[in-house]
C-alpha cells in the first residue's frame, strides 16, 4: 500500500500561501456538494442557492455588507490576538458585553438625545468589549491561565448576564412583558447609508477603516513588529526587550475593543434593541474569517465577506430548498477544517513513498 | 596514560569500530574513530562537548550514516540504516532527554515503543519483573507526567531492556540526576554488566567513570586521543586527555591590560549576583563577582548546563536582578534595567540559541537587526514619533553594512533568517552589534557549531573590538577559543564562579580540574 509522507519544506511556499485559502474554499465547495446530494437536493442547485443567489440581488447584497461588518471587525482584532500567541476564543462575549455596555445611554437614559449619544454609545461599546477581554488577559499574565478556556467560559456568563439583563432589569416597561429592551431613539441609531436601495449602515466603514488601521500598524510600525515577534518567539522577544505580559493585555484589549464595537454597531445599526440573543455566534465565526483572512486585516476584509455570504445562503437555502439552517454551521465548520488543514501545504510537502519491507516504524521519540 | 589501543588476544569484542568518519561541511565531527567494545564491560565514551561522543553514537544507533569505517558486531561487518535496525542487532539506547507522553502511563509509554502489538497488561507485568530483577522499582500505572527525573529515566532503560539489547548506550544518564539518583542507577548498571551485558557509557564526570567503567576511550576534536583504563588514571590525567595538554600558539592582537588595572575603566561590574533556580532544570547562581576592563576579553569556561545561560540572562537584562548596583554598566547601576536599557548604556549581547532567541527563523534579515537595535537606535529606525513607523531603508542599509564587515553569505536580498547557515547567521548576530560600535560585548558560545571559517572571524572581531577599548565577557565551552582571545579566563562550576586566571599563565590541566568541580589552587589566582 502507498504511504502519504509530510515532507518539511526548507522555506514556506509563497505559492501555498497565496493558494491555500481558494484550495479551502474549493474543498468545502466540494464536500457541500456531497452533503446536498446525500440530503437528496441538487448538488448545483444547493451551491447556487446557497453561493450565487444572494447575490443576484441589491438588497441582498446590502444584507451581505451588515453580516460581514461584525465578522470583519471582531476578525481584526482577533488576529492582533492570534498573531502574538494569544488565543482569545471569547470574541462573541466581549461583542454581547460591548452591545450591552454601548446600550446602557439608551436603555436607561433615553430622555438624553443629540448628536454626541451615537459616539457616546461607541465608545462605551469598545470599553465594555475590552473590559471583558481583560479578565483572561490578566488571569493569563497572573497566573498563567489557558485563556483558551477562560475566555471561551466568560462567553457563557456574557450570554446568561444579557439574558437576564433583558427578562429583568432592562425589560422594556411598555413591551408587553416581551423579553427585550426599549427600541432606541433616532439619535442612538446607526444611519445607514444608502437608505434607497437596502438597509446597509455605516458600520461597515468603521470595519474597513479598523482593518486599514490595523493592517498599517501590523506592517509598518514597530509595534506590528513587538506582535509578531512575540507571537513567533517569545524569547526573541525578550532578547528584544518586549514584554510578553504587557502584550497580553494590548492584544486582547484591542481585540476586545474591537468586539465590543461590533456589539453595539450591530446594536444600534441592525436590531435597535437588545433581546435575549443578539449573535448568530459572530464571535465564534470571526475564528474562521481570521484564519481564512491569513491574518491579514486585507484578507480578512475578504474573508469576512465569504462567511457573511454563509450566513445569507443558509437562510435563502432554507426558504428555497427547505434544508435546515444549521447547515450554513457545517459550511462553517467544513471551511475552518479546510483552511487549517490546506495551511500544512505550506509548511509541508506531500509525497506519496511506496512501502520498503525493512522500514519498520519508528520507535516515539 | 597509555595513548595504544592495547589490544590483547583475548575475547572477541561485541561491537568494533573501525576508521569511523563523519563531515559536516567543513567540519570533521568524527575523523577515523577506533574503538570496541567486549562483552560484559562497562566502557566509557569521555569528551568535552563537541569532541563528537554524540554524533559517533548517533551512527551506532542509525541515526546518522558514516562517511567512511566499519562497524563490526559479534566479528561481523553491519550497517546500521536506522534505530530499527541497531534494535534489531541488539543495540539499545537511552536518551539525554526523555521522550514520554506525560498524559500516558508508563506501561502505555513503554507498548508505545514496542514494534510488536503485546497486551498492555504484558507489558506491565513485564516492567514489573524487569524493575525487580534491576532494582528499578517503578508503578506501571502511574501517568508519566506525575513521576521524577530519576523515575523518568528508569522508564527509558527499562523500555530499552524490553529488546533485550546485548548492548546498552547511555547518553550523559547523570546529567539531570541528583547524587542518590545516580548511585541506584550504578547499582544497576552493575548488576547489567554481571549478567555480561555490554555498556557505552558517555560522560564528561571523571569520577563517575572512574566509579563505574572498565575502559575508556577518549575523544577530542573528533580524534580518539587515547585508550586507557580509567581506574589506573587520576582526574587531573583524564582531564588532560580530554581538554589536550599541548599548549597552541595563541595570538593576540591587542595589549593586554596588567598592572595598571585601577587605571582602567570597568565597562562591565558584576557584584554578588545570587538568583534562585527559575524552573526545574536551571541552575541557581551563587554569589557571581567579576569586573571586566575597557580593552580586555574576559572569558568564562565551564561544561555546558552549569549556570552560563542563567549567567547571560541576568547580565542581558532578561532577568532582572532585585538591586541595582549587582549589575553595572560602564559604571552605571543597570540591575533593574531590561535589555534595552542595557544596550543603551554601551551593551551588546549575543546569546548561545541563534533561532528562537537572537534571532527569528521565519523574519527577514532586516527585521531580525532590528530585534536587538529598535531602542538603541531608535533615531535611526524609526520615524512619525509616538507612531513608531519603521524605517525600512535605513535597516536595508545597516544591514548591507553587516553583511560587508561580517562577510555574511546569504541567497537574494534579504532573505529570511532561517535560510542561512549556521555560521553565517551568528555572523550576522554578532555583526549587528559590532555595527553599534558598543562599549561592552557579552556573548554566549559565540563559535559553538559554526564552521573554522566564521569562527576565525568572529573572534578575530571580537579580539579588534577589545583593541580599540572595548571589553568583551565571552562564555564558551571551547578552552581553545578562550585561551586564544582572552586575557582573563574563570570558571563557572554548578552556579559558581572560579576566580579570574591569567590566560597566558594557566593550564589546560588546572581549568579541566576547575570545570569538573574541584577546588582550585588558590596560588595560580589572580585577584581581580
Amino acid at each position: 500500500m502507498t504511504r502519504i509522507e509530510l515532507v518539511r519544506r526548507p522555506q514556506h511556499s509563497a505559492l501555498f500561501s497565496v493558494l491555500s485559502p481558494f484550495i479551502a474554499v474549493l474543498i468545502t465547495a466540494l464536500i457541500g456538494g456531497i452533503m446536498f446530494a446525500m440530503l437528496g437536493k441538487s448538488p448545483i442547485g444547493g451551491l447556487y442557492a446557497y453561493f450565487i443567489e444572494p447575490l443576484t440581488e441589491i438588497w441582498s447584497i446590502h444584507e451581505l455588507i451588515i453580516k460581514a461588518t461584525p465578522l470583519i471587525l471582531i476578525a481584526v482584532g482577533l488576529s492582533v490576538c492570534f498573531l502574538s500567541n494569544n488565543w482569545n476564543i471569547g470574541a462573541e462575549g466581549q461583542f454581547i458585553m460591548g452591545a450591552i455596555a454601548g446600550s446602557v445611554m439608551p436603555v436607561l437614559y433615553p430622555g438624553i438625545t443629540g448628536p454626541m449619544v451615537l459616539p457616546l454609545m461607541l465608545v462605551m461599546g469598545m470599553a465594555g468589549g475590552a473590559a471583558w477581554a481583560t479578565i483572561p488577559a490578566f488571569l493569563k499574565a497572573r497566573f498563567g491561565t489557558n485563556e483558551i478556556l477562560s475566555s471561551l467560559m466568560l462567553v457563557y456568563v456574557a450570554e446568561l448576564f444579557l439574558d437576564w439583563l433583558v427578562r429583568g432589569p432592562w425589560r422594556n416597561p411598555e413591551g408587553f412583558n416581551f423579553p427585550e429592551t426599549r427600541s432606541f431613539h433616532a439619535d442612538a441609531i446607526l444611519p445607514e447609508m444608502l437608505s434607497a436601495s437596502g438597509r446597509a449602515h455605516y458600520g461597515f466603514v468603521f470595519a474597513i477603516l479598523a482593518a486599514l488601521i490595523v493592517w498599517f500598524m501590523l506592517s509598518r510600525t514597530l509595534k506590528g513588529y513587538e506582535i509578531r515577534v512575540l507571537g513567533e518567539s517569545p524569547r526573541a522577544g525578550r532578547f528584544a526587550g518586549f514584554s510578553a505580559k504587557r502584550m497580553v493585555f494590548f492584544a486582547f484589549i484591542v481585540s476586545g475593543a474591537l468586539a465590543g464595537l461590533a456589539g453595539i454597531i450591530e446594536v444600534s445599526g441592525a436590531i435597535g434593541q437588545l433581546r435575549p440573543a443578539i449573535s448568530p455566534g459572530y464571535g465564534f465565526t470571526a475564528i474562521i474569517v481570521a484564519f481564512l483572512g491569513r491574518l491579514n486585516p486585507l484578507g480578512i476584509v475578504a474573508a469576512g465577506l465569504i462567511l457573511a455570504l454563509s450566513y445569507l445562503g443558509g437562510e435563502a437555502a432554507q426558504i428555497s430548498l427547505g434544508v435546515s439552517d444549521k447547515v450554513a454551521n457545517v459550511f462553517q465548520g467544513v471551511l475552518l477544517f479546510s483552511v487549517l488543514a490546506c495551511d500544512t501545504l505550506i509548511r509541508y510537502r506531500v509525497r506519496f513513498v511506496s512501502p520498503q519491507p525493512a522500514a519498520a516504524p519508528e520507535a516515539v521519540r | 596514560m597509555t595513548a595504544s589501543a592495547s589490544e590483547k588476544p583475548g575475547p572477541a569484542p561485541l561491537l568494533a569500530v573501525e576508521g569511523i568518519t563523519k563531515r559536516f561541511g567543513d567540519l570533521v565531527a568524527n575523523d577515523a574513530v577506533d574503538f570496541d567494545i567486549l562483552t560484559g564491560e562497562i566502557h566509557a565514551l569521555l569528551g568535552e562537548n563537541g569532541a563528537g561522543k554524540s554524533t559517533l553514537v548517533k551512527m551506532l544507533f542509525g541515526s546518522l550514516k558514516p562517511d567512511a569505517g566499519r562497524i563490526v558486531w559479534n566479528g561481523e561487518r553491519v550497517s546500521i540504516p536506522n534505530p530499527s535496525a541497531a534494535r534489531h542487532l541488539g543495540i539499545g539506547m537511552v536518551f539525554q532527554h526523555f521522550s514520554l507522553f506525560d498524559s500516558l502511563t508508563v506501561a502505555e509509554n513503554i507498548a508505545l515503543s514496542l514494534e510488536d502489538d503485546v497486551p498492555l497488561s504484558t507489558v506491565a507485568d513485564e516492567a514489573r519483573r524487569l524493575g525487580e530483577v534491576y532494582g528499578l522499582t517503578l508503578n506501571p500505572e502511574a501517568l508519566a507526567g506525575d513521576l521524577s527525573v530519576g523515575e523518568r529515566q528508569r522508564v527509558e532503560i527499562i523500555r530499552c531492556l524490553l529488546q533485550e539489547p546485548s548492548l546498552i548506550i547511555l547518553d550523559e544518564p547523570t546529567s539531570v540526576l541528583t547524587p542518590q539518583e545516580a548511585e541506584r542507577l550504578f547499582e544497576t548498571l552493575d548488576k547489567l554488566k554481571a549478567e555480561g551485558k555490554s555498556i557505552l557509557y558517555i560522560s564528561h564526570k571523571l569520577d563517575e567513570v572512574k566509579r563505574l567503567c572498565d575502559r575508556a576511550t577518549v575523544l577530542r576534536h573528533g580524534k580518539v586521543v587515547a585508550h586507557c583504563d580509567p581506574r589506573a588514571e587520576t582526574a587531573k590525567s583524564l582531564a588532560a586527555m580530554m581538554v589536550g595538554e599541548e599548549v597552541q600558539a595563541v595570538r593576540r592582537t591587542h595589549d593586554a591590560p596588567t598592572e595598571d588595572k585601577a587605571d582602567r575603566d570597568i565597562v562591565l561590574g558584576v557584584h554578588n549576583l545570587d538568583q534562585p533556580p527559575l524552573g526545574p532544570f536551571s541552575t541557581p547562581l551563587r554569589a557571581i563577582h567579576m569586573n571586566v576592563f575597557a580593552g580586555e576579553v574576559f572569558g568564562i569556561a565551564g561544561v555546558a548546563g552549569n549556570g552560563q545561560s542563567e549567567l547571560f540572562e541576568a547580565l542581558s537584562g532578561e532577568q532582572l536582578q532585585d538591586n541595582p548596583n549587582v549589575v553595572t554598566i560602564g559604571g552605571a547601576p543597570a540591575g533593574r534595567l531590561g535589555p534595552n536599557g542595557r544596550r543603551r548604556l554601551g551593551a551588546a549581547f549575543a546569546p548561545e540559541e541563534r533561532f528562537g532567541h537572537a534571532a527569528v527563523a521565519t523574519m527577514p534579515l532586516t527585521e531580525n537587526i532590528l530585534l536587538s537595535r529598535h531602542a538603541s537606535d531608535a533615531s535611526a529606525y524609526q520615524s512619525g514619533g509616538r507612531l513608531g513607523m519603521l524605517r525600512r531603508s535605513a535597516l536595508g542599509r545597516t544591514l548591507s553594512r553587516v553583511v560587508e564587515a561580517m562577510d555574511v553569505r546569504k541567497s537574494g536580498e534579504n532573505p529570511d533568517a532561517g535560510t542561512l547557515s549556521g555560521g553565517n547567521l551568528q555572523k550576522l548576530i554578532l555583526g549587528r552589534e559590532f555595527d553599534r560600535r558598543p562599549r561592552l560585548f557579552i556573548v554566549n558560545q559565540p563559535t559553538w557549531g559554526v564552521d573554522a571559517g566564521a569562527a576565525a572571524r568572529i573572534r578575530q572581531a571580537l579580539m579588534d573590538a577589545a583593541t580599540a577599548g572595548a571589553g568583551a565577557l565571552v562564555i564558551s565551552q571551547d578552552l581553545d577559543e578562550l585561551l586564544e582571545m582572552c586575557d582573563r579566563v574563570a570558571v563557572i562550576h554548578d552556579g559558581e564562579m572560579s576566580e579570574p586566571l591569567d590566560a597566558r599563565t594557566v593550564t589546560r590541566e588546572q581549568l579541566g580540574l576547575l570545570m569538573g568541580g574541584a577546588e582550585p589552587e588558590k596560588h595560580h589566582g589572580v585577584a581581580a
